[in-house]
């Protein structure tokens, strides 16, 4: 099958691909980029296990098609950190265990970092509201909820 | 926190954050699906779309042609499995069994049943390819549920099945009643026709899935000098290692498995699907093989939990549980193997009743075999019996939860085994149930109500095994062999800290493969903290022992003139003379080499444990919702190692039987067709379906364990179903005897009783 030409800003850098047109943006993270960290749990939109940032906007890797990423900015769990500074939701995660199994910790991380990027004052409500696109089996919510309030509060202190 | 007579821990209910975080909360942990060794090539797997047939034909020459085909593999590949079982932990197999549901060779017992596999150059193709096996199949009438599979015109899975009595022997009919069993203590119908109140009812749970978030994965390497590596997701590489010997009839010796980390199993990752198949694909293809699930293939062909019928007779005497008579009916799936035994064993323990009298049936169905599923048998089993006992205490106008003290069961009190048990803590649960800020909180409001409801499980104990290397800069390797579900790493290290009298961040826990690590049994039945946590407790034991000697040489002394205390070692000959674990341990090379310690053991004394939980829920009577107001869990776990993840397991505990309680359902049509299996459709809860779940931790400490662990995953899904229906008996004034209790079925018996 022809492979299409892919041009995209990565976790901040500049970075092309090739990929056939069927492959998902999913699929070419994970097998073509080497990007394993984000997660495959239903391949049809319903876990959020795969979430992505695309132009600041949350989505699931799984129900978009790699070449639509054209020239767009994506954002990925591997792009999260810099170097060993992990960034406040990462660390309240591990603060809070908010992670038992983790597979789904990344698709959270990405999922209410969309939300913190545009609404760093989420209530509860909220932040259950918004990460409902999001499945995770071990958890009960409790602690993952409780996890982005206190990034929240962390975000706060860093900016004040 | 209620705590009871335990000691004064350094380490030990401290909240660290766990080894392992870092690697997860930034991607880089590895999954089964993640790791691509050189050359890797995908496979997938062709699967029935009858519920019930015989195949008559597989013909593969058409796939075989298609480009990029690297192999195919059928049943006729597998070597003749032996017809025996083989215990894995949390449940038994029969080796057969388990090789014909890997791939079927003469019949497909279920939808979604695996027949053939291919390998290709990419996931595209080999999909492609399996669609084109063509497979000839004589349809036959399909049974999916528990009483209609019991009938005696049933069509049978299994012409040559009989049923298995009590003593051994079988049934003179074939049937797909695989096994009968009964429990008896005292007479229970004299018991019930003594009683001052009788309640009886039947119960219906639907089959329901764990419902882990990653899908299978195996990723197997046929080497060149006959060896197998398999990188898998799994709750025991040792099982996995050991049934995969089994199907393919090679010795344990040629095959390390890598346990990668584990996505969620809360029972489902025993089993194995796609090992041996990966192997197999890895050997024709000459490829290491990638074998993975979608989620419809892990809803229709993996192992979910029994759906049940449940009757249920009970009587109160002088404010008491008295006396009580039990039938239970499970569906084992497409082989005998359901958790019933467990159900019936379980379904009591609360109480301390004189006459009982249980009967046990596991009845194969259409549907995919079960396979464990967090305190397996017994949710659905507390759901008939603790409904029942709400109806008694509300009938009798005694607070459901003083009905259940007056009949608790504590230590000396004989289980429905006959076994008594040792110190257990369900009158301290009740007791913190009953003055808890929720449960003395009024509850008010149209179509509000409160239930209660108690579960139990045994916990587990089994096989372990670990090895302490102590570093030469005072810091610890732990080599264990049980994966990590759910935060094992830090509950282990943080117990060989506590033994060690060292810092939690100087022990680096890493989890071996097959290869690494004496045999460890699989994670499941909450035993990793308890029976790991005895081996890392006798490991850590060796290590003073073994530096103990150590100081000794350099003191030239004998070992008893070495005491060890808050890290540091005393000489008792000469108080001049200390070392501190950190200088002792430099001293390795000077004083015989490197230090190390270990054990093995087989786990005696798990401690089982009770929970009580209580919710609050509100029933919209237009579109049937349900809404969980309050939830709160108080459970006995002995002592909380990371209370932190103590209450996460609690929490997603209570949640999963939220889920259970409410939505969670498998739909079948008549042709035995799962309709739901994605998950969209089998709804799971989400963020926004649950409040805040308090967790309230009770320490009663397990006498048969170091540190007093009793184990702590199983217990909190066994209570909230019945919990929830009790609630909704509360706040509707109708007791509901079915689940899932969903809008559909909240309007259509709401509406009925009007
Ligand atoms: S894998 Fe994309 S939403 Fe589940
Ligand atoms: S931590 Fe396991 S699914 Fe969320």
């Amino acid at each position: 099958m022809t492979r299409t030409h892919v041009e995209t800003r990565l976790n901040g850098v500049e970075r092309d691909f090739l990929c056939e047109p069927r492959q998902s943006l999913l699929e070419v993270l994970r097998d073509e980029l080497g990007l394993t960290g984000t997660k495959e749990g239903c391949n049809n939109g319903n876990c959020g296990a795969c979430s992505v940032i695309l132009d600041g906007r949350i989505v699931n890797s799984c129900c978009v098609l790699a070449v639509e990423i054209e020239g767009q900015d994506l954002q990925t769990i591997e792009g999260v950190a810099h170097g060993d500074q992990l960034h406040p939701l990462q660390s309240a995660f591990l603060d809070e265990a908010a992670l038992q199994c983790g597979i789904c910790t990344p698709g959270f991380i990405m999922a209410s970092k969309a939300l913190l990027d545009r609404e760093p004052d989420a209530d509860e409500a909220r932040i259950r509201h918004w990460l409902a696109g999001n499945l995770c089996r071990c958890t009960g919510y409790d602690k993952i909820v409780r996890a982005v309030r206190r990034a929240e509060t962390a975000m706060e202190e860093m900016n004040a | 926190m209620t705590t009871i007579e335990r000691p004064a821990y350094k380490v030990i209910g401290s909240r660290p954050v766990r080894p392992d975080g870092v690697e997860k909360v930034t991607g880089k942990a590895q999954y089964a699906a993640d790791p691509r060794p050189q050359g890797v090539v995908f496979g997938k797997i062709l699967r029935s779309p009858h519920a019930h047939a015989r195949i008559v034909s597989i013909d593969t020459s058409e796939a075989e042609r298609h480009p990029g085909v690297l192999g195919i593999v059928t049943a006729a590949d597998f070597p003749q499995a032996e017809d025996k079982v083989q215990d894995l932990g949390e449940g038994a197999v029969n080796l057969r069994e388990l090789s014909d549901n890997i791939l079927a060779s003469e019949k497909v017992l279920y939808r979604g049943h695996a027949i053939a596999a291919v390998a290709a150059a990419s996931p595209h193709e080999a999909e492609a390819a399996a669609q084109k096996i063509r497979v000839e199949y004589e349809v036959l009438t399909p049974v999916t549920n528990v009483l209609d599979a019991m009938r005696e015109d049933a069509p049978l899975l299994n012409e040559t099945r009989h049923t298995k009595m009590m003593g051994g022997q079988h049934s003179e009919r074939p049937s797909n009643i695989a096994a009968y069993n009964q429990f008896k203590a005292g007479d229970a119908d004299a018991g019930l026709a003594e009683s001052d109140l009788v309640v009886e009812r039947e119960f219906t749970t639907s089959m329901v899935h764990q419902g882990y978030i990653e899908p299978q994965s195996s990723t197997a390497s046929w080497n060149a000098d006959g060896t197998i590596t398999i990188w898998t997701s799994t709750q025991g590489a040792f099982v996995v290692r050991a049934q995969v010997a089994e199907v393919l009839r090679i010795p344990v010796a040629r095959i390390k498995v890598i346990p990668m980390e584990i996505g969620g199993g809360f029972g489902g990752k025993i089993p194995i699907y796609l090992d041996p198949v990966a192997a197999l694909l890895s050997k024709k293809s000459g490829r290491p093989v990638k074998l993975s699930m979608n989620r419809t293939e892990v809803f229709e062909g993996t192992g979910p939990t029994s759906g049940t019928v449940i009757s249920v007779k009970a009587g109160a005497k002088d404010g008491k549980l008295h006396a009580v008579q039990a039938t239970l009916r499970y569906e084992a799936g497409a082989y005998p193997g359901s958790p019933v035994g467990a159900g019936a064993m379980t379904m009591l323990a609360p109480y301390d009743l004189e006459h009982v009298e249980i009967h046990t049936f596991d009845v194969v169905v259409n549907k995919p075999k079960t396979s464990a599923y967090r305190a397996p048998g017994s949710p659905a089993a507390a759901f008939a019996m603790e409904s029942v006992v709400d109806e008694l205490a509300r009938t009798l106008k005694i607070d459901p939860l003083q009905f259940r003290l007056n009949s608790a069961s504590k230590e000396g009190t004989k289980q429905v085994t006959g076994v008594p048990f040792a110190r257990i803590g369900n009158e301290e649960v009740l007791n913190t149930a009953m003055t808890h800020p929720h449960y003395t909180a009024p509850i008010e409001g149209p179509y509000r109500g409160r239930g209660v409801a108690s579960g139990y499980w045994f916990n587990g104990g089994m096989q372990s095994s670990v090895v302490v290397a102590v570093n030469p800069d005072g810091t610890v390797n732990l080599v264990e062999g049980s994966t990590d579900i759910g935060g094992t790493r830090a509950s282990l290290a943080m117990q060989l800290a506590e033994t060690l009298s060292i810092p939690y961040d100087a022990i680096r826990p890493i989890v071996a493969d097959t290869d690494s690590i004496g045999h460890n049994d699989v994670t499941g039945g909450s035993r990793t903290t308890v029976a790991s946590g005895m081996a890392v407790y006798q490991a850590g034991q060796d290590v003073i022992r073994e530096m103990s000697s150590r100081a000794a040489r350099l003191w030239s002394v004998t070992p008893e003139d070495v005491s060890y205390e808050d890290g540091v070692f005393h000489c008792l000959k000469d108080s001049t003379k200390e070392l501190t674990f950190k200088e002792l341990a430099a001293q390795g090379a000077r004083t015989g080499g490197p230090i190390a310690g270990r054990a093995s053991l087989v786990a005696r004394g798990a401690g089982g444990a009770f929970g009580t939980h209580i919710v609050d829920v509100e029933v919209d009577p237009g579109t049937g919702k349900t809404t969980i107001l309050r939830y709160t869990a108080v459970q006995d776990v002995g002592t909380a190692i990371h209370p932190s993840y103590v209450e996460g397991q609690i929490q997603g505990g209570v949640v999963q039987g939220i889920g259970w309680a409410l939505n969670e359902e498998f739909v079948y049509d008549e042709n035995g067709r799962m309709l739901n299996s994605s998950f969209l459709d089998y709804r799971m809860p989400t963020a926004l379906d649950v409040p805040l779940i308090d967790a309230v931790i009770v320490e009663v400490p397990n006498p048969g364990h170091p540190y007093g662990v009793r184990g702590v995953g199983e217990v909190p899904i066994v209570p909230p179903l019945a919990a929830i229906a009790n609630a909704v008996a509360d706040a509707t004034g109708h007791r509901f005897t079915q689940l899932p209790l969903s809008p559909r079925r909240l309007i259509e018996e709401l509406d009925g009783g009007d």
